[in-house]
């Protein structure tokens, strides 16, 4: 049985906002294991174990808010663990999820969570206690100033723009105005961009993903269980994880063994989950991607760390619309992390939305004839790479 | 119909340990206006701020040595926009390469006029020489030292 495929059954997702004040937290997570459940079209006693999707328990302001959410996901009577790496969590889940299925363990799995990013009042806040409190919380690092920094050497050593970091806002939101789930749907120009408010010099506000409220949910199950129940469903057929060391500074400076303006663990985990699913030239064999990347100028060190291209050619290829819905490969269709981030489980949506992309079911962000793509996502200060590779 | 919502404050105290290490730089921080990084014996080189052992070679590190007060510019940002319990913008922060060092160490930079984010990264980009400068009063932190461009 461990030599069997994991297939991706059943897919949830909000219909993501600002604020849901409709729906306490658990209600949230429900949501999402709801539709889930009604996609797979399985009985819940199927499932035999949940892996629970949860970032920083600040964000929602529940401690341990695994806890509470255990009724939300039905884990009574259960196998149930808890999963965080940070942005990176819902990937994480996901592989844990297909963990479970892979060693034997488990032929159904459901994974679940949800974020309420709207009601912390700051998530920089949170996240500014995401750093050490010795020497580097004090100056204050958060994930923008943070991102910032990357895009200041970005520009240094490949020639980014901030029109370069404004025309990936511009191509998201166009097609997050084709994703009825996505939280940021107007449609901007390059001048909007450039005119909005500086947050974090380069990155300013529409260069930034919103706080966003809703929850996410996926059910995988073995390649035996599929056939057996004669279920639809698309396979995982590469996955992996890659870190870097903690500290920022050591990512320039003499010599680095990773520079800051890139994504080099991000890089290896993509080999990683390409040499198991057999893919030796992405930019050929991949058809589609969701790559996680909260601001804009990160698009660019995502899709160069996805192997579509040598370090800092993305800038060209973007502007020539090879990454464009319609063009030759389509990243983040979906509107991607830019136009939607309930951090808990943005990077579950980048796998959920490549599955539905490889199944033919993303409706009109749909990327034509995609049977090969690709998730990632990106967890603390470059610590948490998670990447997958999904087919039909 | 209605929908409530109910206010919570997490206001916390923590008293956190710097050990040995972050502790001795601390001191010469306050005590000399110093700043010291640790060498790797195993690399040779000189992690600012200084840890108990390298990520790279996983050995102990041996020997404090002073750096800066020069230093580059690696990175910076300009940061203006006001975060709950953060401090108030505008200010600028990043990280140098402080001479005699092999890894960079974050710091405020100070004495940039930061009215126009433009002229202001122009002034601070990679590459640029800082002087570090030093509180009169120091207690034993980050927030003792700055840049200024050199």
């Amino acid at each position: 049985m461990s030599n069997d495929r994991v297939g991706i059954i059943g897919i949830g997702q909000s219909a993501f906002q600002a604020r849901r004040d409709d729906a306490s937290y658990p209600d949230l997570v429900r949501e999402a294991v709801v539709l889930a459940m009604n996609d797979a079209a399985l009985e819940f006693d199927d499932i035999e174990a949940v892996v629970y999707s949860l970032s920083p328990d600040a964000m929602v302001g529940i401690g341990n808010a695994e806890r509470l959410g255990v009724d939300a996901v039905g884990a009574r009577n259960k196998r149930f663990l808890r999963i965080n790496t940070g942005g990176a969590t819902g990937i994480s889940s996901v592989a844990a999820a297909y963990y479970h299925i892979a060693s034997g363990a488990c032929d159904v799995v459901l994974t679940a969570g949800a974020d309420k990013v709207g009601e912390c009042g700051d998530s920089q806040t949170v996240l500014n206690k995401i750093w050490d409190p010795t020497y580097e919380r004090q100056l204050p690092l958060g994930t923008i100033n943070m991102l910032g920094m990357s895009a200041i050497r970005y520009m240094h050593a490949y020639g980014l723009t901030e029109e370069d970091m404004a025309l990936v806002t511009v191509k998201n939101r166009r097609q997050a105005a084709l994703n009825p789930n996505a939280h940021l749907r107007r449609i901007v120009t390059v001048d909007d961009v450039l005119a909005s408010r500086c947050i974090a010099w380069p990155i300013k506000l529409l260069d930034s993903c919103p706080q966003s409220s809703g929850g996410g949910a996926m059910v995988l199950a073995s390649e035996r269980f599929i056939k057996e129940r004669k279920l639809e469903a698309v396979w995982i057929t590469g996955l992996a994880h890659c870190s870097e060391s903690y500290w920022l500074g050591d990512r320039m400076g003499k010599n680095p063994a990773a520079d800051h303006a890139d994504a080099f663990a991000l890089g290896r985990s993509f080999q990683r989950a390409y040499k198991m699913a057999g893919i030796t030239n992405p930019y050929e064999q991949v058809h589609v991607a969701e790559l996680y990347a909260p601001f804009s100028n990160t698009e660019y060190h995502a899709i160069d760390a996805a192997g579509f291209c040598k370090p800092g050619e993305s800038i060209g290829m973007l502007r020539e619309g090879q990454f464009e819905l319609g063009g030759k490969l389509p990243v983040n269709p979906s509107g991607g992390t830019l136009c939607t981030n309930a951090i808990a489980v943005t990077a579950m949506i980048r796998v959920a939305e490549i599955a539905l992309q490889v199944w033919g079911r993303a409706g009109a962000h749909q990327a034509k004839g995609a049977r090969v793509g690709i998730a990632s996502g990106n967890g603390g200060d470059h610590q948490f790479f998670g990447t997958m590779v999904i087919e039909a | 119909m209605e929908l409530m919502t109910r206010q919570e404050t997490w206001n916390i105290t923590y008293k956190h340990a710097l050990g040995e290490t972050a502790s001795w730089f601390y001191a010469q921080v306050r005590d000399n206006a110093k700043i010291f990084g640790r060498r790797c014996a195993a690399s040779g080189r000189v992690l600012v701020p200084p840890r108990s052992f390298s990520d790279q070679t996983l050995q102990p590190t041996t020997e404090w040595v002073e750096v800066g007060p020069g230093g580059r510019i690696e990175t910076f940002t300009i940061v203006y926009e006001e975060f709950q319990n953060l401090p108030p913008p505008p200010y600028a922060f990043g990280y140098v390469l402080l001479d005699g060092a092999d890894t960079a160490l974050g710091g405020y930079f100070k004495g940039v006029d930061l009215k126009d984010s433009a002229k202001a990264a122009e002034r601070l980009k990679i590459g640029t020489r800082i002087v570090t400068k030093f509180a009169e009063k120091r207690t034993g932190d980050v927030l003792d030292f700055w840049y200024e461009i050199a």
